[in-house]
């Protein structure tokens, strides 16, 4: 280095010369996406939300005949049942108090400072969210493996095809719950939905099982599209129509109005 | 590095200011919070925007910015209208928010990591990270930071895309006496490289220490502009001022100042003596203090603080 460092500054000649531009694109994506990634795995209590939880149900419902009422293999179902579970809470709780407290801290302010495009910070989230579903995928269906569940390449096929729907459809979901609330108010409805969907919105219980009209409009909620869709196909059937259609529609309308209302500030 | 001498800062060429600021104003509903703000920045130069707290001055960097949108007036930013903070407005500038700024997970390095992505030619980050004294927190999250780091990590995010305009809102608000003279240091490094500098800061000394243009502002308005030695300087030396232990008599001093002279108490251990200050008048003043076994410090004459400044202008204090 030639330039000189004037006395009493640790700061050498030329150093803040300026030279701007605008970073690659696929170099912003893949750090953001990383970022994201690393902050999902480090957070304790997301990890329990996104694996433990979902792994506990998978063994519990698998082993203990008593808990629900499911169809053989139990594994089968179970998988499906847990595989909805994962994607409700990585998609829609786990992204909205994430993105909630994010704003709290500045940070949607902070990238918007920056040359990085909007559209690349809602990409990079919904990469990092990616990520955390791939791994969700994997030690679920390795966990089930081990319980038991034989895999067929028909119902593999359509149940991923019905985890990206259902991740999309819950991860509108969040952007739109955590990008236009307050953090704490955030936390609290984040967990309260999580909390009746997964007892009474068709993801642990079936919708068959609920009371009256309760398991009608479950068909309509992306979490009872999801589950009732994803046990089907690991018990060996197609997915319905009207699940796919029920996920669809929720990923636009709500994709649509976390567009609208994402807040940058 | 021999790319880096000779290449003349952007821009500077044109003579174009850097912010360029007519007439703004900023309503929010009922109140105004900017009211006709003129203000003018140019390469290689530090402005500070001083007031009190809620006097607009980060309205006002927020407009210029391009982050809050402007009832009226006109606002040019490095040659171009800011509002709705175009794209590659954005890549030129950087920016430090008067708080926050971040994951609360993230670890410093990673932050800065990711804002270094944006820029097409980025300082080094893991120098940037050892040089703010950042080092000793890498592992902690950034909620877990003190305020100081936080605001450093901040600034490092703001210089990090090599900027040719950087906008510093209280920089160093909750920064220890010792991370206070490195950002002071940098801002000035900053300066000497061809940079823009426009600050905020209701901390007169740090106006004086960095700026070469101060805009006082109160209410919106700008109510002094000029350099630090022009909004001080007062014609004939009619004035001295000192610091000294507070509640002294002042009518022992009377008795040896010459003729004609006043001595008041400001705020408490602030002294002010009126009438033609000569070196008798100095004298007295010195003596009637060491009577009392106390030294005077801080002794000022015919010239005003840029404290003084405001307080003329407003009759109000700077830090309220």
């Amino acid at each position: 280095m030639s330039a000189a460092t004037p006395p009493g500054t640790p700061f050498p000649t030329g150093t803040f010369t300026p030279d701007p531009g605008v970073g690659s694109r696929a170099r912003m994506l893949a750090v953001h996406t990383r970022t994201e990634t690393v902050l999902a795995l480090r957070h304790s209590e997301q990890l329990l939300l996104t694996l433990v939880i979902p792994l506990a149900l998978l063994v519990g419902l698998t082993l203990l005949r008593g808990l629900v009422v499911l169809p053989d293999p139990r594994v089968n179902a179970a998988l499906g049942t847990v595989l909805a579970l994962a994607m409700m809470s990585t998609g829609f709780t786990s992204q909205a108090i994430a993105l909630g407290f994010d704003r709290r801290y500045g940070l949607m302010r902070r990238l918007a400072s920056t040359a990085i495009p909007r559209w690349l910070v809602v990409t990079g989230r919904l990469g990092g969210m990616a990520a955390v579903v791939v791994i969700q995928v994997v030690v679920l269906g390795g966990v089930a493996l081990l319980l038991g569940w034989r895999p067929e390449g028909a119902a593999v096929g359509w149940a991923l095809l019905l985890v990206v729907l259902g991740a999309a459809a819950f991860g509108a979901c969040g952007l739109l719950l955590g990008g236009a609330v307050r953090a704490d108010l955030v936390l609290v409805i984040a967990n309260v939905v999580w909390f009746v969907l997964l007892f009474v919105g068709g993801i642990v219980v079936p919708a068959a099982q609920l009371p009256g009209p309760l398991g009608a409009v479950v068909g309509l909620l992306p979490s009872g599209a999801l589950a009732e869709g994803l046990r089907g196909v690991l018990l060996g059937g197609a997915p319905a129509l009207s699940q796919v259609v029920v996920l669809v529609v929720w990923t636009a309308v709500a994709g649509f109005a976390a567009a609208r209302t994402l807040r940058w500030d | 590095m021999g790319g880096i001498e000779g290449r003349a800062p952007l821009s500077s060429v044109s003579g174009e200011p850097a912010v360029e600021v007519r007439d703004l104003v900023v309503r929010y509903g009922e109140t105004t919070a900017v009211d006709g703000l003129d203000l003018d920045l140019h390469h290689g130069r530090v402005l500070a925007l001083l007031g009190p707290n809620g006097a607009g001055k980060t309205t006002t960097v927020e407009v210029c910015e391009g982050f809050r949108e402007r009832t009226s007036g006109s606002v040019r930013v490095l040659g171009v209208d800011p509002a709705g903070a175009p794209e590659a407005l954005r890549a030129r500038m950087g920016v430090m928010p008067q708080g926050g700024g971040a994951y609360p997970m993230v670890r410093v390095r990673e932050m800065l990591d990711l804002v270094a992505a944006c820029s097409a030619h980025p300082l080094d980050t893991g120098w940037l990270v050892r040089i703010l004294g950042l080092e000793s927190c890498a592992r902690l999250p950034y909620k877990r930071l003190s305020g100081g780091q936080q605001q450093r990590l901040s600034l490092a995010c703001a210089v990090v895309g090599r900027p040719e305009l950087v906008f510093l809102d209280e920089p160093t608000a909750s920064l220890d006496p010792q991370g206070r003279r490195l950002v002071w240091e940098l801002v000035r490094s900053l300066r000497a490289d061809g940079v823009a500098v426009l600050l905020t800061t209701h901390l007169m000394q740090e106006a004086e220490a960095l700026a070469d243009d101060v805009v006082i502002v109160d209410h919106g308005k700008v109510v002094a502009a000029g350099s630090p030695d022009e909004l001080t300087a007062t014609g004939s030396e009619q004035r001295m001022r000192f610091r000294a232990a507070p509640g002294m008599d002042l009518e022992l001093l009377d008795g040896v100042l010459p003729e004609g002279h006043t001595s008041t108490e400001g705020p408490p251990g602030h002294y002010t003596v009126e009438g033609a200050i000569d070196p008798q008048v100095l004298a007295a003043v010195t003596a009637w203090c060491a009577r009392q076994g106390v030294l005077a410090d801080d002794v000022r004459v015919g010239r005003r603080s840029l404290e003084d400044v405001f307080l003329d202008l407003t009759g109000r204090e700077l830090r309220s």
